[in-house]
C-alpha cells in the first residue's frame, strides 16, 4: 500500500494519473458523452444544476454520475490511506463567491481548464484562446498571492461535517435512480432530464460512475490539478502537475485520432463559441477565482471528498452560479456569449480584484 | 531549537509560499514547519528538492507532520 502512495506522488505517477484521465474522457464520448466533453467538471455540474430545476435551460439538464463519483472515489481513497481529514471555515462565503463567478467565466468560455484541454485534443483552435485565458488569470492569482493575499486558516471538525458534499452526492445518484416525480403536486419533475442537446447525450450511468469513481480515487492521490499545473510553474518554477497535464492532453488526443474523434478547425466545432475575446476573458475569469480559491473545479471536488468543507461550498457556488449562468443570460451559445455574458465577467473580475485586494495579510 | 513556520489549516498554495519565504531569509541553516495535511508535506518536499535544501525529518505531530528543513 505504501509503495502505491508513493508512486503516485511521483513525476511518473501523475504522468499515469494525466494520461489515464485522457483515454477515459476520450473513450466517455465514444460511448456517449457529448463531444469534446467526455468530462467537464463546470458543465457537468451545470447540468445537475439543470436536473434539479435550478435553471431551465432544457437542452443541458442531466445529473452527471461522473461528478458524484469524482466525489465519493475521492472520499474511498482518503479514508483507504487516511487521509480523511474534516476540516472547514476559511472564509466560507468566499469560497462561495468565488465558485459562483468561476462557474460564469467557465459558462462564457464553455468548459472548466479539463474541457479546454478535451477540446484542444478535438482539434478545437477555440480552446487556445480559453487556454490563454485561463493562464492569464492563474498568473493573476499569482501575483496577489505574492502580495500577502490568502484566505486564513481552516479548522478541524467533525467528520460529520466532511461526510455532507458525499452526502449530497449520494442524494443525486439516488434523484438519477429514482427520478421521483415531486413537482405540481407530485405530477412532474423536478427531476429533469434533457430529450436533445448535450445533456442528452451520456453512456450509461454504470460506465459513467465506475470511471468517476477510478478518477475521483486516482486524482485525490496524485492531487491532480490544472491550475496548481500552471500556478507551480509561474510560482515555484514547479514542473511536477503540469507533467500530469502534459499527460491528460496528449493522451486524450492520440485516443481522439485513434477513435476517429480529432477534427481540427474553429468554427463549427460541438458546444463552442467563436469569440476568442470572451473566450479568452471568461477563462481568465475562471482561472483567477480558481487560483485564489486553490484549485481547480476538479480539485475542489476531490478536496471535498477528502473532507475539506470550504471546497465543498465553493462546489455548491459553481452549481448556484450555473442556474445563475443560464437564468439570466449569461452563459455562452454556439452562436457566441449570452447577451449578459460580458457584463458578468467583467463584475466577475471586479469581484475577484476586490478579495484579491482587500483580503491581504503582510508579508 | 529550530525556528519553526506553524502552516496548519491553511489551503494550497500557502505553505509552501511560507516555506519559499522563509528559505529566500535564511539563505541556509535549519528551520522546522508544521503541516496537516499530506499535500502540503509533499509540496514542500518537491519545493524543498527544487530550491537545493534538505528533508532532514519528517515526524508525526498534532494529526499532522513536523518537518525539519535544512540547507548548509
Amino acid at each position: 500500500m505504501s509503495n502505491l502512495k508513493n508512486f503516485f506522488g511521483t513525476r511518473w505517477g501523475i504522468i499515469s494519473v494525466g494520461a489515464t484521465i485522457g483515454v477515459l474522457a476520450s473513450l466517455l464520448q465514444k460511448w456517449g458523452n457529448p463531444p469534446n466533453m467526455g468530462i467537464c467538471v463546470a458543465c457537468f455540474e451545470r447540468d445537475i444544476a439543470g436536473a434539479l430545476g435550478l435553471h431551465r435551460a432544457a437542452v443541458v439538464q442531466y445529473i452527471r454520475p461522473e461528478i458524484i463519483g469524482f466525489v465519493l472515489g475521492s472520499l474511498i481513497a482518503a479514508y483507504i490511506f487516511k487521509e480523511f481529514r474534516p476540516r472547514v471555515g476559511s472564509a466560507p462565503i468566499v469560497r462561495f463567491i468565488l465558485g459562483f463567478f468561476a462557474m460564469i467565466g467557465a459558462l462564457v468560455f464553455l468548459g472548466c481548464p479539463w474541457r479546454a484541454l478535451l477540446r484542444l485534443a478535438g482539434g478545437d483552435g477555440n480552446a487556445i484562446f480559453g487556454l490563454a485565458g485561463l493562464m492569464t488569470g492563474v498568473a493573476a492569482g499569482v501575483l496577489f498571492l505574492k502580495n500577502g493575499y490568502n484566505l486564513r486558516k481552516n479548522q478541524k471538525t467533525y467528520a460529520s461535517v466532511g461526510w455532507i458534499l458525499p452526502l449530497i452526492m449520494l442524494s443525486l445518484f439516488a434523484f438519477l435512480v429514482v427520478a421521483p416525480l415531486m413537482g405540481d403536486g407530485g405530477k412532474s419533475g423536478p427531476i429533469f432530464f434533457s430529450e436533445k442537446g448535450p445533456g442528452s447525450m451520456h453512456a450509461l450511468i454504470a460506465i459513467s460512475i465506475f470511471i468517476g469513481l477510478a478518477i475521483g480515487f486516482l486524482a485525490q492521490r496524485s492531487r491532480f490539478c490544472t491550475m496548481g499545473a500552471i500556478r507551480d510553474i509561474i510560482l515555484i518554477r514547479n514542473f511536477h502537475l503540469s507533467s500530469g497535464v502534459f499527460a491528460l492532453l496528449i493522451a486524450a488526443f492520440v485516443s481522439n485520432i485513434i477513435l476517429g474523434q480529432f477534427h481540427a478547425g474553429f468554427s463549427g466545432q460541438p458546444i463552442a463559441q467563436t469569440n476568442q475575446i470572451w473566450n479568452f476573458l471568461g477563462m481568465s475569469l475562471a482561472g483567477l477565482a480558481f487560483a485564489l480559491a486553490g484549485g481547480c473545479p476538479g480539485r475542489q471536488l476531490f478536496l471535498a471528498g477528502e473532507g475539506d468543507g470550504d471546497a465543498a461550498v465553493f462546489v455548491i457556488g459553481m452549481i448556484v452560479g450555473a442556474g445563475f449562468a443560464h437564468n439570466f443570460s449569461l452563459a455562452s451559445s454556439p452562436a457566441g456569449p449570452g447577451l449578459y455574458g460580458p457584463h458578468a465577467v467583467i463584475i466577475g473580475l471586479l469581484v475577484c480584484f476586490y478579495i484579491g485586494i482587500t483580503m491581504r495579510e503582510k508579508i | 531549537m529550530a525556528e519553526q513556520i506553524d502552516a496548519r489549516g491553511l489551503s494550497c498554495p500557502q505553505p509552501v509560499i511560507l516555506v519559499h519565504q522563509k528559505m529566500k531569509q535564511l539563505g541556509r541553516g535549519t528551520f522546522e514547519v508544521m503541516v496537516d495535511t499530506d499535500t502540503s508535506r509533499e509540496n514542500i518536499g518537491r519545493l524543498t528538492k527544487n530550491e537545493g535544501w534538505e528533508v532532514v525529518e519528517v515526524r508525526p505531530h498534532d494529526s499532522g507532520y513536523l518537518i525539519l528543513l535544512r540547507k548548509e
